[in-house]
C-alpha cells in the first residue's frame, strides 16, 4: 500500500511540475499550416515583437470545429493558414471578427478580394493552384503516356492508378469538385466526375493523401495542389507535378481573428505582421511552396509558376458557401460515388 | 462488541468533511484561478478580496454573486449532526438534507448562470437579466462540493445503507459523480446534437434522415459493391475479437503452461505493439506489404505477378489491429490463466482425467471469464481505433473515421458524427451484454482461503504443437515489423534513399550543454516532457478509480448496480473523437471550465482507460474468494481494511495491468488527444501526427522509437515497484521464477 501511495504522491508532483507561470503579453495563435512553417512563424513573431506565442497546429477542418465548439468562450485569438473554406465558412457563422489592417494595399487582388467576400472577417495570405502528381519510376514501370490535361486522366490505361481525396471529407477535393464545375460546366463537371471515379483507386481521407502515396509508390497518379507535389519532388520523391492544360482551380490560405478573442490587440499585431514580406518570405525557409500574398514577397524558384497556369476565375464566394457545397456534396454522393468501378 | 465501541458521537469522517466544506467556502478562491489549477500566484495577488479569487464568504462579505449565499444554510445544519450518534435517525437525516440540498443548489446555480448571466431563457423571463456572471469552479466549489457529496453518502449509510458501510457508500457516491460528470454529462452534450436541425430547432426527422444512410447499412458488398460503414466496422471488430483472443490465449499459455525458457523475450515482444505510437505499425506494414513494399516486390519478381494494392482496405486493418489489440487480450489472459488454481486441475488428474482432457473440462471452463473479457476488449478497440483505419482502409469505411471527417472534414455534420456515435455504442454495448450472458452466473473463483499448493500441468501435447507454431510465427512476424521500424528511423528517406543516418535522432532530442544549464533544443522535447508528466498523472489515478470500481462491482451488492457497470463501462465504448469533441463542447464553459488545460487531457485518460482496470480487477476479483473478505470482517477489520490489505495485495497483476495500459495509453493515445491538446500542453502523438503529414517520416519514426524505448523502461519500472502476487504455489520445475 505504501507503494500505492508513493506512486500517487509522485502522481500529484507530476501535476504541480505541469503547472507554468503566466506571463504579460501573450497571444494564442491556432495555426493550419504545416508543423514547421508554424513554429517558425510562432517563434519570429516573438522575435519581432517580444510577445509570447502560444501555438497549436491542427488542420484547418480541426481547428474549425474547434473554434466552433469553442465559441461560446472563446481560447484563441488568431487562426492563420489553411485553405480558405473553412475561413469563409467561420466568417459567415461570425465566429471571427472583421479587420481592416493597414497593410492591405501590399497584397495581391486576389487575396483582397477574400476578405471582400467575408465581410473583411478574413484575408488571403498565400495561394496554391489544383493540379497533380505521378510517380515518374512507376508510370516508366506500367509503360503508362505522360499525362498533362486533366482529360488525359480519363483514359482507361489509367484505370486504378489515380487517387484522389474524398470531397466529403477533404477540403482539397471539395476545390476539385467545384473547380471542374467551374471549369466544365455543372452537367460536364460531373461527367468528368464520373469518368475519373472509374479509373480511382481509392478516395483517401485526407487531401494530400494522394501524393505522399505516390512519393512512397503506393500510387501512380495523386490529384492534390501543387505545391505539395513540388514539396514531395523537393524532398527526394520521384515525383513530377502537372499543371493540367485546360487550366484550375486554386485555393487561398487565409487568416482570421477569432471573435470575442483575449489578446485582441496581439491578435491585430500578428496579423499585420503575417501580411508583411518579411513574414511571408519565411515561407521559402521550410520547403512551402504557395505563393505569398503580399506583392514585395519573394517566390520559390521550385514553386510552381503561378504566371504559367491557366488559372480559372474561381467563385469563392459561391462555392465556399454551405449550401452550394451541401448541393454539390450529394450530388456527388448520389450520382458519381454509387458508381461501380 | 465491535458495535459497542462504535456507539460513540465523535465520527472523524464526518468532523473532516464538514470542516472541509467550511474551509472550501471560507478559505479557498472559489472560481477557477485563470493562471492554472496548480499556480500559486493568486496568493500574492489580492487574495482574499480581488473578486477574481476570493472564497464565497468574502464574496458574500462585498455584496457579490449573492446566489451563493443559500449555501451557508446547509453548511450550518451540518453542524447539528455533532455530537449525536449513528443510530439517531436525525443524525442520518440531518447528513441526507444537507448534502442533497448543498450538492443540489451547487449545480443548479452552475448550470442556471454562466459567464452570460442567466443561461436559461425561461430564467430570464422570470427574474429579468442578472446583469452578472460567474465563471468555472475553482477549488473553493470544488472543496465544498466534494464536502456536500461525502456527508450525503455518510447519511446513506448512517441510515443503513449496505449495512452501514461509510467506505462502501462513499466509494460508490464518489464513483457515480464522476462517471456522470465526465462520461454521461458531455456525452449527453453531443447526442443531443444528432436531433438538432441546420436552423437550431430540434427535430426527430433529422435523426431518421441521417440514420437510415446507404453509407451507413448498405450491403453492396454482398454483390460486389460497398457495405456500408457499419457493417464494415461490426464484421471487423467480431473477426478482430475472435483472433485476438485466440492469439492472446496462446501466448499467455506458452507463457504459464509450458518449459519454453525464453518467457521474458516472449512477454516483452507481446508487450511492443501496445507500446507503439499510432500510425506506425500501419507505416511499417505498408513498406513490407504495399504496392512498393519490400515483401510484394520479391514476390512479384519471383512469381512474375503484377503487384496489387491488396493491404488497402479490410486486410491491411485487420493485420495491424490484430498486432495492436493481440497484447491487451495476453495482459487479461495472463493473470487469468495464471490465477486458475492447479489444484482443481490436480484435481481432475488425480481422478485420471488426462492432460487433454483436463485442459479441456477444467482449465478452459475456468478462464471463460478471461476470454469473453479479452473478446470483449478486442471488439470494443476495433471499434473504435482510427489511427489504423486511417492509414490502410482504402474504401473500406469504418464508422470511427467516418465520424472524424464528419466534425473536421468538409461537410462539419456534428449531427451526422453523433448518429454514427450512436450506432458505434449500440454495437458495443450489445458486445458487452453478449458477453455477460454468456459468462452467465456461474462461479469462477478458484483463490481462496483455504490451502492452495499446486503445480500448472503443461499443455496437452496435441495443443502443445500448434500453439508453439502460432506463437512462434507471430513472434516473428512481429520481430520482423519492428526491425523495419527502427531501419526506418536510422535511415535519410524512408523507403527512397536508404543512406544510414542519425540526423532524425539529433533533430529531435538534441540537447546543448550552457553555461546556464542544459538546453533542450531538439524539436520533440516539448511535447515529450508535457506527455511524460501527463500519462505519470493520469495512471496511478486511472487504476485507482479502475480497482475501486471493479471491487464495488465484484464484493458489493446494491440497488442499481447493473446501470452502475453499464456506466463506468460506457466511455470505453466510445470513440476517442467523440470523446475529445463532448469534452469540447461541455468543459469550454461553466461550471467546469478546463479546456486548454492538462486537466482535461489526464481526465480524458482516466475515464478512457479505467474501463480497462475495471475488467482487469473483475477479472481477478471474481478468482478470490469471498470468503477471504469475510474472514477478514468477522476479525473485526472494516471494508476499507479489508479492501487494503486482502485484496489489494492480491490484486498486484491486476494493478499492474492497469498502471501499465493507462500509462502507455496516455503516451499512445490519438484519437480524442487530437482535439484536446492546446498550445501549452502539446502531445507527442499529435506532433507525430504533424510530422507524418510533412512527410518527415525519419523524424516521426525516430520519436515514435524514443517513446518506445521510455515506455518499455517505464513498464520495467513499474513492475519492480508493484511487484508481483505470490500466491503461495511450488513451481514447475522446482526453482523459483
Amino acid at each position: 500500500m505504501k507503494r500505492i501511495n508513493l506512486i500517487a504522491f509522485s502522481s500529484l508532483i507530476a501535476i504541480a511540475a505541469s503547472a507554468t507561470a503566466a506571463s504579460a503579453d501573450k497571444l494564442t495563435l491556432y495555426c493550419s499550416a504545416q508543423e514547421d512553417w508554424c513554429q517558425l512563424m510562432a517563434r519570429s513573431f516573438e522575435d519581432a515583437t517580444g510577445i509570447d506565442v502560444n501555438m497549436t497546429r491542427k488542420s484547418s477542418g480541426e481547428t474549425f470545429a474547434q473554434v466552433k465548439a469553442e465559441s461560446s468562450n472563446p481560447k484563441g485569438d488568431v487562426w492563420w493558414g489553411g485553405t480558405g473554406d473553412p475561413h469563409l465558412q467561420a466568417a459567415e457563422e461570425n465566429l471571427t471578427e472583421s479587420y481592416m489592417s493597414p497593410m492591405r494595399d501590399q497584397l495581391h487582388d486576389w487575396a483582397i478580394s477574400q476578405a471582400e467576400g467575408a465581410d473583411n472577417k478574413t484575408i488571403g495570405i498565400y495561394s496554391g493552384a489544383l493540379g497533380y502528381g505521378y510517380n515518374t519510376d512507376l508510370l516508366a514501370a506500367n509503360n503508362l503516356p505522360e499525362p498533362s490535361c486533366w482529360r488525359d486522366l480519363l483514359k482507361p490505361e489509367y484505370k486504378g492508378h489515380v487517387q484522389m481525396a474524398n470531397p466529403n471529407s477533404s477540403g482539397t477535393a471539395y476545390t476539385t469538385l467545384a473547380s471542374m464545375v467551374q471549369l466544365f460546366g455543372e452537367e460536364e463537371g460531373f461527367e468528368f466526375m464520373k469518368g475519373l471515379h472509374s479509373n480511382i483507386n481509392q478516395y483517401t481521407k485526407s487531401g494530400s493523401a494522394p501524393i505522399k502515396a505516390a512519393g512512397r509508390g503506393e500510387n501512380t497518379i495523386g490529384i492534390v495542389f501543387m505545391h505539395d507535389a513540388v514539396k514531395q519532388a523537393v524532398s527526394g520523391f520521384p515525383v513530377k507535378v502537372v499543371a493540367p492544360c485546360e487550366g484550375t482551380g486554386y485555393e487561398i490560405g487565409s487568416m482570421s481573428i477569432i471573435s470575442g478573442a483575449r489578446n485582441m490587440d496581439e491578435a491585430k499585431k500578428f496579423y499585420d505582421w503575417a501580411l508583411s514580406a518579411d513574414a511571408q518570405n519565411l515561407a521559402l525557409q521550410v520547403n512551402a511552396f504557395q505563393v505569398p500574398s503580399n506583392r514585395g514577397a519573394e517566390t520559390s524558384p521550385s514553386a510552381p509558376d503561378m504566371s504559367t497556369i491557366k488559372l480559372i476565375d474561381y467563385d469563392f464566394k459561391t462555392y465556399g458557401s454551405s449550401d452550394e457545397r451541401k448541393r454539390l456534396l450529394q450530388r456527388w454522393d448520389e450520382d458519381v460515388s454509387t458508381l461501380p468501378q | 462488541m465491535r458495535n459497542a465501541t462504535r456507539e460513540n458521537a465523535v465520527h472523524p469522517a464526518l468532523i473532516f468533511w464538514i470542516a472541509a466544506g467550511w474551509v472550501g467556502f471560507c478559505l479557498l478562491p472559489w472560481y477557477g484561478v485563470e493562471d492554472g489549477f496548480f499556480t500559486f500566484e493568486w496568493l500574492l495577488d489580492g487574495y482574499p478580496f480581488d473578486e477574481d479569487y476570493a472564497p464565497a464568504a468574502f464574496l458574500i462579505g462585498q455584496g457579490e454573486k449573492l446566489w451563493l449565499a443559500p449555501l451557508l444554510l446547509p453548511l450550518v445544519a451540518s453542524l447539528f449532526a455533532l455530537g449525536r450518534v449513528k443510530s439517531d435517525p436525525v443524525y442520518a437525516r440531518i447528513l441526507v438534507m444537507t448534502g442533497a440540498v448543498g450538492f443540489g443548489w451547487l449545480m443548479a446555480q452552475g448550470f442556471g448562470i454562466g459567464i452570460r448571466g442567466f443561461s436559461f431563457e425561461w430564467l430570464k423571463a422570470l427574474f429579468g437579466d442578472l446583469g452578472d456572471r460567474q465563471f468555472g469552479m475553482g477549488y473553493g466549489a470544488l472543496v465544498v462540493a466534494s464536502s456536500f457529496l461525502f456527508l450525503f453518502t455518510q447519511g446513506i449509510a448512517a441510515r443503513g445503507a449496505i449495512n452501514g458501510d461509510v467506505f462502501v457508500v462513499s466509494a460508490i457516491g464518489g464513483v457515480i459523480v464522476i462517471v456522470t460528470t465526465f462520461v454521461f454529462f458531455p456525452i449527453a452534450k453531443m447526442l443531443v446534437a444528432a436531433f438538432i436541425t441546420e436552423e437550431g430547432g430540434y427535430s426527430a426527422s433529422v435523426f431518421v434522415s441521417k440514420f437510415f444512410d446507404d453509407r451507413l447499412w448498405g450491403i453492396g458488398c454482398l454483390s460486389g459493391g460497398r457495405c456500408g460503414a457499419a457493417w464494415n466496422s461490426f464484421f471487423l471488430a467480431l473477426i478482430v475479437g475472435f483472433v485476438t483472443t485466440a492469439l492472446g490465449l496462446v501466448f499467455a499459455l506458452v507463457v504459464t503452461r509450458s518449459g519454453f525458457r525464453y518467457k521474458r523475450l516472449l512477454r516483452a515482444l507481446t508487450v511492443l505493439p501496445i507500446i507503439t505510437p499510432p500510425f506506425v505499425i500501419g507505416l511499417a506494414l505498408i513498406l513490407l506489404f504495399g504496392l512498393s513494399g519490400s515483401v510484394t516486390q520479391f514476390f512479384a519478381e519471383l512469381f512474375g505477378i503484377q503487384p496489387t494494392r491488396w493491404l488497402y482496405g479490410m486486410p491491411g486493418v485487420l493485420i495491424a489491429q490484430t498486432l495492436a489489440f493481440t497484447p491487451i487480450a495476453f495482459l487479461v489472459l495472463i493473470g487469468v490463466v495464471e490465477g486458475v488454481s492447479p489444484s482443481m486441475e490436480e484435481a481432475a488428474q488425480t481422478l485420471r482425467a488426462g492432460r487433454w482432457e483436463t485442459f479441456r473440462t477444467v482449465s478452459l471452463p475456468l478462464m471463460r471469464p478471461g476470454l469473453a473479457n479479452a473478446f470483449l476488449l478486442g471488439f470494443i478497440e476495433s471499434m473504435a481505433d482510427f489511427g489504423n483505419p486511417l492509414v490502410l482502409g482504402g474504401n473500406f469505411d469504418v464508422l470511427s473515421t467516418e465520424i472524424f471527417f464528419a466534425i473536421v472534414g468538409a461537410q462539419y455534420d456534428q449531427g451526422r458524427a453523433a448518429v454514427l456515435a450512436m450506432v458505434l455504442l449500440f454495437f458495443t454495448l450489445s458486445a458487452f451484454y453478449a458477453q455477460r450472458m454468456w459468462l452467465g452466473k456461474k462461479n469462477y473463483t478458484t483463490v481462496s482461503g483455504k490451502g492452495d499448493a499446486g503445480v500448472h500441468p503443461l499443455m496437452p501435447r496435441g495443443l502443445a504443437i500448434p500453439v508453439f507454431i502460432a506463437a512462434a510465427v507471430w513472434g516473428l512476424f512481429t520481430i520482423v515489423v519492428y526491425c523495419m521500424i527502427l531501419y526506418g528511423s536510422v535511415v535519410e528517406l524512408w523507403g527512397v534513399n536508404n543512406t544510414l543516418t542519425f540526423k532524425h535522432y539529433v533533430t529531435a532530442f538534441s540537447v546543448r550543454i550552457e553555461e546556464t544549464g542544459i538546453r533542450w533544443n531538439g524539436a520533440a522535447w516539448d511535447s515529450f516532457w508535457t506527455t511524460i508528466k501527463i500519462s505519470a498523472a493520469a495512471a496511478p489515478l486511472t487504476a485507482i478509480v479502475g480497482l475501486v470500481t471493479a471491487y464495488l462491482l465484484t464484493r458489493q451488492t446494491f440497488a442499481g448496480k447493473n446501470a452502475f457497470e453499464f456506466g463506468t463501462m460506457l466511455s470505453f465504448a466510445i470513440p476517442g473523437t467523440v470523446i475529445g469533441v463532448s469534452y469540447i463542447l461541455a468543459f469550454n464553459v461553466p461550471p467546469i471550465e478546463i479546456t486548454g488545460t492538462g486537466i482535461i487531457l489526464i481526465v480524458s485518460f482516466i475515464f478512457r482507460n479505467m474501463p480497462v482496470g475495471v475488467r482487469a480487477g473483475i477479472a481477478s476479483m471474481s478468482q478470490l474468494d469471498k470468503s477471504l473478505d469475510e474472514s477478514s470482517l468477522t476479525l473485526g477489520a472494516n471494508s476499507w481494511q479489508t479492501f487494503r490489505a486482502i485484496i489489494l495485495p492480491l490484486l498486484r497483476p491486476a494493478i499492474l495491468a492497469a498502471l501499465v495500459y493507462s500509462f502507455v495509453r496516455a503516451m499512445t493515445a490519438i484519437s480524442a488527444v487530437i482535439f484536446l491538446v492546446s498550445a501549452e500542453y502539446d502531445m507527442a502523438t499529435s506532433y507525430i501526427i504533424g510530422r507524418v503529414e510533412n512527410n518527415d517520416y525519419g523524424l516521426a519514426i525516430a520519436y515514435s522509437t524514443t517513446l518506445i524505448v521510455v515506455m518499455l523502461s517505464a513498464v520495467g519500472i513499474l513492475q519492480l515497484l508493484v511487484g508481483r502476487t505470490k500466491i503461495g504455489r511450488r513451481t514447475q520445475f522446482g526453482v523459483g521464477e
